[in-house]
């Protein structure tokens, strides 16, 4: 429907556009990138009608204030706790709606999460490498961060009513693992340790990783050759801080892996807020990949009541048993 | 007769083979070998490959297949693997004057040997490139003779340009970001590991062998 374009008045540090991932090049150093809460980002494009791998702003607290210059353009903001305020009136969180020439829109964090999306119906206009937008942080390579100042250009596609989503499937428990790849560089203790103690979320966080706060799991020696590694990975330096690697992670490094946050709870752990409490699980492969083909069961589940328009209360609470039925079905945590 | 890989999970999306502990350039060329024979004939699911010094990560979709899936597939194929493929060789261009080599003289200092002969067992030697990390384009190759095995400064200085060339232990690296390092710098290049805008964008794959030829300073000017 025509062009929009927002001044950035205000953005938090870790604004920056992602689409879904920048895949097939960890051998090159390149790794994934794209958003730390894969379903939240799933569910702002699926609520627009845009293709899933469209570029939208990923932003963390701090939050971001756009002022519509010209044009107009639909959006939907998902994540965690996050609201939306337009001209300062509240227009919630995981919701659609729209912004118009002259209006400024507020995303701030509330009592949850630390990571939401903000997307636009239509084609953010962004740059892109290796045929991706999303940005790798560390160097700025694809979309780039934002910042205070910059223009945001949308080829803005079909309206849509402003109205409140579905929320996602609420998942609690214990944040599951497999161990290793590298767990026989710590003794029993250690290992013991990881999965018996309760350990918290240190302040430090970005899209690289979450540092961990709790038990010391002083590995027997760090003289290790660089080999790969992936999101999830609880990587342990030399004095025993664990660190949970999220999609900006290195593709390659030297420190060892106690365990690996499996793919079905690793996009929870990253939105816990600083100084919450969390506890470890272990699994077998075999139950993590289960679970991981549950949780997506139960997203595409969900997506389709997203992509339904499906907000009203009632609806909600239809997906939640809906969706529950589905966690239930399949034996996962 | 050689020993199979050990099998790692890593997690519900990634299966580690670990086929040894210490850097041999025979065990290197058989994970190439894995690695390309896999990427010639991909099971279904497989997403990626990245091989490491002694390592070779499989990245798979849980949605599609499983760890155990994945493992078997590429046991199946090492030995009935390809030749590994044509292996490249790259000369790079390093000009060591002082402001270019700010670790030379002390890396020199510490080894016991003359800044020259510290670049002459340099350029003499034949690099190979393990691995990529760290960042977009870090080539980690290996090769540095033993009398210039440096440990890396306790803590990382100064950011250094692009091109940096640079030495820690028996690893040579060549920079493709500005940014502060502990590894010892001992020359530059203009020659580009990592091409931004290219449809290839990274000079070197695992496997490519690697010189250095100095250069004077006003080869290097000209670029």
């Amino acid at each position: 429907m025509g062009r929009c374009v927002l001044l950035v008045e205000q953005a938090g540090p870790l604004t920056t556009v992602q689409d879904a991932g920048r895949f097939g090049h960890l051998r090159h150093g390149v790794t994934w990138s794209g958003p730390i809460d894969r379903a939240a980002f799933a569910a702002a494009h699926r609520a627009l009608g845009n293709p899933h791998n469209s570029p939208a702003i990923e932003l963390s607290h701090g939050g971001i204030t756009l002022r519509c210059l010209e044009g107009e353009a639909g959006f939907a903001l998902a994540g965690g706790d996050f609201t939306a305020r337009i001209d300062g009136a509240d227009a919630g969180g995981w919701t659609t709606g729209v912004l118009r020439a002259g209006q400024r829109l507020q995303v701030r964090d509330g009592a949850a999460g630390n990571w939401a999306v903000l997307a636009f119906a239509g084609v953010l206009a962004c740059p892109r490498w290796l045929g991706s937008a999303a940005t790798l942080a560390l160097v700025g390579l694809g979309g780039g961060r934002i910042s205070a100042g910059d223009r945001l250009v949308i080829e803005a596609g079909a309206p849509v009513p402003a109205q409140p989503l579905p929320r996602p499937p609420s998942t609690t428990g214990p944040i599951r693992v497999v161990m290793g790849p590298q767990a026989a560089y710590f003794d029993a203790t250690a290992q013991a340790a990881l999965v018996m103690e309760e350990f918290q979320i240190a302040p430090a966080f970005d899209r690289m990783g979450v540092v961990l706060a709790g038990p010391a799991l002083v590995p027997l020696s760090v003289t290790m050759l660089s080999a790969p590694l992936l999101r999830g990975a609880i990587q342990v330096n030399g004095v025993g801080t664990a660190t949970i690697l999220l999609a900006d992670h290195q593709t390659t490094a030297g420190y060892p892996r106690i365990a690996t946050v499996i793919s079905a709870d690793l996009d929870r752990a990253a939105q816990l807020r600083p100084g919450h409490a969390l506890r470890f699980a272990a699994v077998s492969v075999v139950d993590a990949i289960a679970a991981a083909r549950a949780a997506a069961g139960a997203e595409a589940a969900w997506l389709t009541l997203v992509a339904a328009g499906q907000g009203s209360l009632a609806d909600r609470l239809a997906s939640a048993n809906l969706i529950d039925g589905v966690v239930d079905a399949t034996g996962a945590l | 007769m050689t020993v199979a890989p050990v099998i790692k999970p890593v997690g519900d999306t990634g299966v580690l083979l670990e086929f040894g502990d210490m850097i041999d350039p025979a065990l290197f060329d058989r994970i190439l070998a894995l690695d390309a024979a896999l990427r010639a004939s991909p099971p279904p699911g497989l997403l990626e490959t990245v091989p490491a010094y002694v390592t070779l990560l499989l990245v798979y979709d849980p949605l599609v297949t499983d760890c155990d899936a994945i493992a078997a597939a590429a046991l199946a194929l090492i030995g009935s693997a390809p030749g590994a493929r044509a292996v490249r060789e790259h000369v790079i261009p390093m000009c060591s004057d002082a402001d270019l080599a700010p670790d030379l003289e002390a890396a020199a200092q510490r080894l016991g040997m003359a800044p020259d002969g510290v670049l002459a067992a340099h350029l003499a030697a034949e690099y190979r490139v393990y691995m990529y990390g760290f960042a977009p384009g870090y080539a980690y190759m290996d090769g540095v003779p033993a009398a210039l095995h440096l440990p890396r400064k306790p803590v990382p200085v100064r950011s250094r340009p692009v091109g940096t060339v640079m030495i820690a232990g028996g690893q040579c690296l060549i920079t493709t970001l500005p940014m502060p390092t502990g590894w010892w710098v001992i020359g530059q290049t203009r020659t580009p590991v990592l091409q931004l805008a290219a449809a290839e964008p990274f000079l070197f794959q695992p496997g490519d062998r690697v010189r250095f030829r100095a250069i004077d300073r006003a080869e290097f000017d000209a670029g």
